[in-house]
């Protein structure tokens, strides 16, 4: 019982409801209003959607830290390609697979030369932001048709739901799928806690690694695609430093940055705890500097907590077994 | 353990998800500019009295930025005027994007107006339309947004009266006469570029038939740049009476250089500059006068603007008329644009009124 107390997941949707609960009363009933669902949906959008893959690659004991230059390159290449006279249903399908080979880079870089990840994706930081410069400049494109960009400004019909979130959710189950209740999964798990053991029993690691980078690049390029849309503006510093909140996001929903360790139920908690606190500080108007300092203590407590209750588990199993 | 079904499923999907956006091709030249009219609807009522207890928020580029403090001091006095309940807030950093929450904030807050100062015209667009929507009043000043997407846009100065002020300050301080060398910020500067075109149009004009234009250097606005290309505007033109730097980073740098060298005093500077930045490089002489608009003002006419519209003593209109107190009347423009007046000129007799 006191196991099922001491979990991560479940301490965060206490703290969802808590923040809930706060918000609502002191808002005045403000939080939980669908206008303001739908904008904290909106907010949330992009970094859901790139925390999905980047859980699988936390969990295989990586990291891929050029999702947001990624995602503004994918941006930019949109900008161009509109203005040159392309249509979009070209340009979204041509801009997924960039996001894709994006992240063959990163895959082939860290499993062929066997570089660390964190080392590799800081270069691709920085590489994919200069090429985004390169392909737009500092230019700003923001002519296009309501038809796309209501995908990110209006809610689905008769409802609150942004439909990037509809989008996010449907992509969710397919990842939960993918990770907790398939052979893949299992894999990226196995890696995670002990590449060497995976290796030797049987599992195309690297195979693996790769298929999870190249589908992060991907998810980011998708990401990409929303934000353009969202703010009906295609820049190539779209999205600067929102690697750090998807990698809080992921952090905070309890994946162990050592890999083998986290489930996806509990980085979407993570997500919508961090928009959501983000949320009801704004529309309570805190200042600024305050709201920096509450994402930073939560990035500690991220790291912190989990590590803590993992410690609690052990030592009541300890109290146990005799 | 192959991992391909799942995986095959998982790209299956993303590509589904896009071919959802559409089936007909949309291209830049098949779509029509679809952008919904100006909200301006209903008749000004110029009569209108200022309706007392105004929720205004005020939403600077970025919070802790020196400028935009001294703009909210002025916005301050203004909602104080006008028994307006004025709220600033804002992001900490000035991306396209960092506004967008704070404005569907104002929305969900139900506020009567916002005025801001938009980081990007467009990315700040989709949301500043859906907050007009919920019925707030957008007023924009310093930088604009997209002119759909707001009511009334509060602009510093004409580019006109911008360049004019600049060539005037330089004829001044070197009497008319001899070689002058802009320096400017980066060389595609929407702003400078302008400014500089009408310098030269002034230049060209007989009253300034003394001055010469010899060269415009680029300093690209960072500090180390500007003071290594003014020096090397001194060794290239020995004869060089006078610099007109139009932005802010380049005056300062220009300035600190002349100051500490031979050139001080004989070689005139002048610009767009802040007073703090200013005041030692003009009380030891370097400087005579240098422009900039007076940001407290700036943000005293916006709010101001905005408690008209939320009266309905404006609508946006081009040639409504309203009053804003200390600064007196105002007529709008077109596309909904106020012009604040010429730049304030500060020389060493009134710069020490001035704390930005």
């Amino acid at each position: 019982m006191l196991e099922r107390f001491a979990r991560w997941e479940t301490a965060l949707v206490a703290l969802l409801v808590l923040v809930a609960v706060v918000g609502q009363i002191r808002t005045g009933g403000a939080f939980l209003d669908g206008g303001n669902l739908f904008y904290l949906g909106l907010d949330i959008g992009e970094v859901a959607l790139i925390a999905l893959p980047l859980t699988l690659v936390v969990v295989s004991g990586e990291i891929d830290l050029s999702v947001a230059s990624v995602l503004g390159l994918s941006s930019a290449v949109i900008g161009e390609l509109w203005d040159a006279g392309w249509t979009l249903e070209a340009i979204l399908p041509t801009v997924i697979v960039l996001g894709a080979v994006c992240g063959a880079v990163n895959g082939l870089l860290v499993t062929r030369l066997g570089l660390p990840s964190l080392a590799v994706t800081i270069g691709t930081l920085a590489l994919y932001r200069g090429l985004a410069l390169v392909v737009l400049g500092d230019r700003a494109v923001a002519d296009f048709p309501s038809s796309f960009t209501d995908f990110g400004t209006t809610p689905v019909p008769g409802t609150w739901l942004p439909w990037p979130i509809l989008l996010c959710a449907v992509l969710a189950v397919a990842f939960a799928v993918i990770l907790h209740s398939s052979s893949f999964g299992r894999s990226v798990y196995a890696i995670g806690s002990n590449e060497e053991g995976a290796r030797f029993s049987g599992i195309r690691v690297k195979r693996v690694k790769l298929t999870l980078f190249v589908l992060t690049g991907a998810m980011s390029a998708l990401a990409g695609i929303v934000y353009t849309f969202r703010f009906s503006s295609a820049r190539a510093d779209n999205g600067v430093g929102l690697e750090l909140a998807v990698v809080a996001a992921v952090l905070l929903g309890g994946v162990s940055i050592f890999g083998g360790r986290g489930t996806l139920g509990g980085v979407l908690a993570g997500v919508l705890l961090l928009g959501g606190l983000r949320n009801v500080l704004i529309l309570d108007d805190v200042s600024t500097e305050i709201l920096t300092v509450v994402t930073g203590l939560l990035l500690l407590v991220s790291v912190l907590a989990p590590a803590l209750t993992a410690r609690v588990r052990t030592s009541s199993t300890g109290r146990r077994s005799p | 353990m192959t991992p391909r079904p799942a995986v095959t499923t998982l790209v299956l999907l993303l590509s589904g998800a896009v071919a959802l956006a559409g089936c007909s091709g949309t291209s830049k030249n098949s779509a029509q500019s679809n952008a919904p009219a100006a909200g301006s609807t209903g008749a000004a009522d110029p009569n209108a009295k200022i309706k007392e207890g105004l929720k205004i928020t005020f939403l600077p580029k970025a919070v802790n930025n020196p400028y935009f403090t001294v703009a909210q001091k002025g916005s301050d006095e203004a909602a104080s005027a006008i028994k307006a309940e004025l709220k600033a807030t804002g992001p900490s950093e000035a991306s396209a994007s960092s506004q967008v929450t704070y404005i569907n904030t104002a929305a969900q807050q139900k506020q009567n107006a916002l005025v801001l100062s938009a980081n990007d015209a467009n990315a700040v667009a989709p949301a500043l339309k859906t907050a007009r929507s919920q019925g707030v009043k957008v007023v924009t000043f310093d930088s604009d947004a997209a002119p759909d997407a707001r009511d009334v846009f509060v602009n510093q100065a004409t580019t006109q009266e911008i360049a004019t002020i600049q060539v005037k300050m330089i004829a001044d301080a070197t009497g008319g006469q001899g070689e002058i060398a802009i320096l400017s910020a980066t060389p595609n500067a929407t702003n400078q570029n302008a400014w500089i075109e009408i310098m030269k149009t002034e230049l060209a004009k007989p009253a300034n038939a003394g001055l010469k234009l010899v060269e415009t250097a680029y300093g690209n606005d960072d500090d180390q740049t500007s003071f290594q290309k003014t020096q090397g505007l001194l060794q290239a033109h020995p004869n060089l009476k006078g610099i007109i730097s139009p932005t802010t980073v380049g005056v300062a740098a220009a300035a600190r250089y002349l100051s500490s060298s031979e050139y001080k005093g004989k070689v005139a500077l002048t610009g767009l500059g802040t007073p703090n930045q200013m005041r030692d490089y003009v009380k030891d002489g370097t400087v005579k006068s240098f422009a900039l608009w007076d940001p407290s003002k700036l943000g005293y006419l916006a709010v101001y603007a905005a408690g008209a519209l939320a009266s309905g003593q404006i609508t946006g209109a081009e040639g409504e008329k309203f009053k804003a107190g200390d600064l007196g009347d105002y007529t709008l423009g077109a596309k909904g644009e106020l012009v604040l007046g010429p730049p304030t000129e500060f020389t060493a007799s009134n710069i020490d009124q001035f704390n930005f």
